[in-house]
């Protein structure tokens, strides 16, 4: 698949601070992906370099087979934009910034079209000054997609949107998504990532910790699981099969902790059916959560990121 | 919901995307028509840069009357006297002013921003802002003349050298009120002080100017400085449109005429583009 973004040993120093260490990312025509990180990680820097706002320090960058720092308007005629924040005209209605912004565009999107995708028929008509904070993002997404982009950046969309307005959103990127066009998007919601991406890359003081799908990403697939269940009738009298893994017991419970939580599972089992006991009782089989993951990746020494 | 497919074309090559492209010419034109509406809902914009000169009209002409004396048997009455200094001050308001205060605060809240990341070419945005200085100025200065005619028996220019010189230093005056607003915005630091940054140094240059006091009462040295400002210039150029020769000799001296107005706001226009170009920025959200 031919790539939509190409990054190699990319690096950008705000005088002497790097805000980007060196970060290398191939994303996909087609893909979704997300950039994950707390406050202050770089997570805009790199998405405004790519988008041809901030000049790199050094490293190298082609975004739809350009270079950002010096394509013209007939790139940029292909990419859009969700800035992290930005004002809006207030004096204009969404009907008047939406159609407004097409005209700048070969081929956009019917500006009607664009303002009911965003869920704001009802807005259509009142000026940007008097809408609510999510709705506001919503005309920054309407402005964004409005020229049809092949790539959408997307720098945290859903900050400060209620959660019906985050699910609405996801809904429409998927939406954007299906279409076969690409999608970069930068959040701090694990659960927006899980939800949305083909991949996750976290990234942490300027540089990528993890990289992959969010099912598999951080080793995620490779860690632990942890198998939970109750001792009850035959079972609490009888000696536990040998089983591969850390067993402890938290009172009446037996809490083992595997790398083969199926091979496991059916030692188990057979087991519970030679004692005569159909089930085990209460049995859980967890997974580390992406939040396990990401914790673990980006706890460091407790000197803060700056926040951005 | 459902997307336009139909117009979708992430294959389409870029030389077919260039075809549809929508010119700079016709993208300009639609940006003064949106700045017009940006500036005409804008209500504290609209009153400071657009009627507040036009008030100012109306106060100089109900508080004084009379004629001023300039030398002997030579008598001009005190609106026509100030009429073309207000006009100035208008032009100074609607150009300089209101472009430094509106692009220092699209600079510092990002509007600029997210026009830069649309495939709107800069040319168009500036064709906006000019376009937009140009339709207001033209607009306040009209009804001023109206306003002056109408109520105060203003006389105007007479024949048609004196018409030539007026329209040339309103355009003039236009074009370099707007690219020094442009310039100027790269001396505020950040959109809440942008009046307080713009407005001061303003009001100073219509006093020592000739606006709101009669030029020759000016001491020497503040015409000295006054002089290095393109201000007094374009009210000396619209004086010259309006008012006598005789008059205007003895008031003004040697600077009386229309070739030096002209050739000062020349190289002033010059002069702001120059620095227009080195000192605009799209993005100051950050500093
Ligand atoms: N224009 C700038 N000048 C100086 N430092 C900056 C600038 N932009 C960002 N930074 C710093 O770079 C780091 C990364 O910022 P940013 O890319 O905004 O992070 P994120 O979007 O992940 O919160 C932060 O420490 C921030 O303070
Ligand atoms: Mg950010």
């Amino acid at each position: 698949m031919p790539t939509a973004i190409s990054v190699q040993s990319l690096r950008k120093s705000y005088g002497s601070f790097e805000a980007l260490r060196g970060v290398d990312l191939e994303i996909d025509r087609g893909e979704v992906f997300s950039l994950l990180g707390p406050n202050g990680a770089g997570k805009t820097t790199f998405v405004e370099v790519l988008e041809g706002y901030r000049a790199r320090t050094a490293g190298d960058a082609r975004v739809l087979d350009a270079d950002p720092g010096s394509a013209g308007s007939a790139w940029k005629a292909r990419i859009g934009i969700v800035p992290q924040s930005t004002t809006l005209f207030d004096e204009l209605t969404v009907r008047e910034i939406v159609t407004h912004f097409a005209g700048f565009y070969p081929a956009p999107l019917n500006p009607a079209r664009a303002i009911s995708m965003v869920g704001l028929d009802e807005k259509a008509d009142a000026r940007c000054g008097k809408l609510s904070g999510g709705q506001k993002r919503r005309v920054d997404l309407a402005l964004g997609m409005i020229g049809d982009p092949e790539l959408l950046f997307l720098d945290e969309p859903t900050t400060g949107l209620d959660p019906e307005g985050r699910r609405q959103l996801w809904g429409i990127v998927r939406e954007f998504a299906a279409l076969g066009k690409t999608v970069l998007l930068t959040t701090h919601y694990l659960d927006e990532a899980e939800a949305l991406s083909d991949r996750v890359g976290i990234i942490d003081r300027g540089a990528l910790v993890a990289l992959g799908p969010p099912a598999t990403v951080g080793g995620r697939d490779r860690e632990r699981s942890i198998i939970r269940f109750g001792l009850r009738g035959p079972l609490a009298t009888t000696t536990l099969p040998e089983i591969s893994g850390e067993l402890t017991h938290e009172g009446q419970r037996v809490v083992i902790s595997t790398v083969h939580p199926a091979a496991t599972l059916r030692v188990l089992l057979a087991w519970a059916d030679e004692c005569g006991e159909p089930e085990l009782p209460a049995l859980t089989v967890s997974r580390p959560s992406l939040e396990d993951v990401y914790l673990t990746l980006i706890a460091h020494d407790g000197t803060p990121g700056e926040g951005a | 919901m459902a997307f336009n497919v139909a117009s979708a074309s992430p294959s389409l090559p870029a030389g077919a995307a260039r075809a549809g492209r929508p010119s700079v010419l016709r993208l300009g034109l639609s940006r003064v028509a949106i700045e017009l509406k940006v500036y005409f809902r804008n209500v504290e914009m609209m009153f400071f840069t657009f009627l507040l000169p036009i008030l100012f009209l109306f106060i100089f002409a109900s508080v004084f009357s009379g004629d001023i004396n300039a030398g002997p048997g030579v008598k001009v009455n005190f609106t026509n006297y100030f009429l073309p200094g207000i006009i100035a001050s208008g032009v100074m308001s609607a150009t300089f002013a209101s472009l430094a205060i509106s692009i220092a605060i699209e600079q510092h809240e990002g509007m600029l921003k997210r026009l830069a990341g649309t495939p709107l070419p800069k040319a168009s945005y500036f064709i906006g802002k000019l376009g937009l200085a140009v339709v207001v100025t033209l607009a306040q200065t009209a009804i001023m003349l109206v306003a002056a005619i109408l109520l105060y028996g203003v006389e105007l220019p007479a024949g048609p050298h004196r018409w030539a010189v007026f329209l040339s230093v309103l355009v003039l005056s236009a074009a370099t009120g707007a690219v020094l607003g442009i310039a100027y915005t790269r001396l505020v630091p950040n959109a809440k002080s942008a009046p307080a940054i713009i407005q001061p140094p303003f009001l100073i240059l219509q006093f020592i100017s000739g606006v709101f006091f009669r030029y020759g009462e000016i001491p020497g040295w503040l015409q000295a400085i006054a002089s290095i400002f393109p201000l007094k210039w374009m009210s000396l150029g619209f004086r010259y449109a309006f008012l006598p020769d005789s008059f205007g000799e003895f008031e003004y001296g040697a600077d009386w005429g229309w070739e030096r107005p002209i050739l000062v706001l020349t190289a002033w226009l010059v002069a702001g583009f120059v620095l227009a170009l080195l000192f605009f920025r799209w993005d100051r959200q950050r500093e």
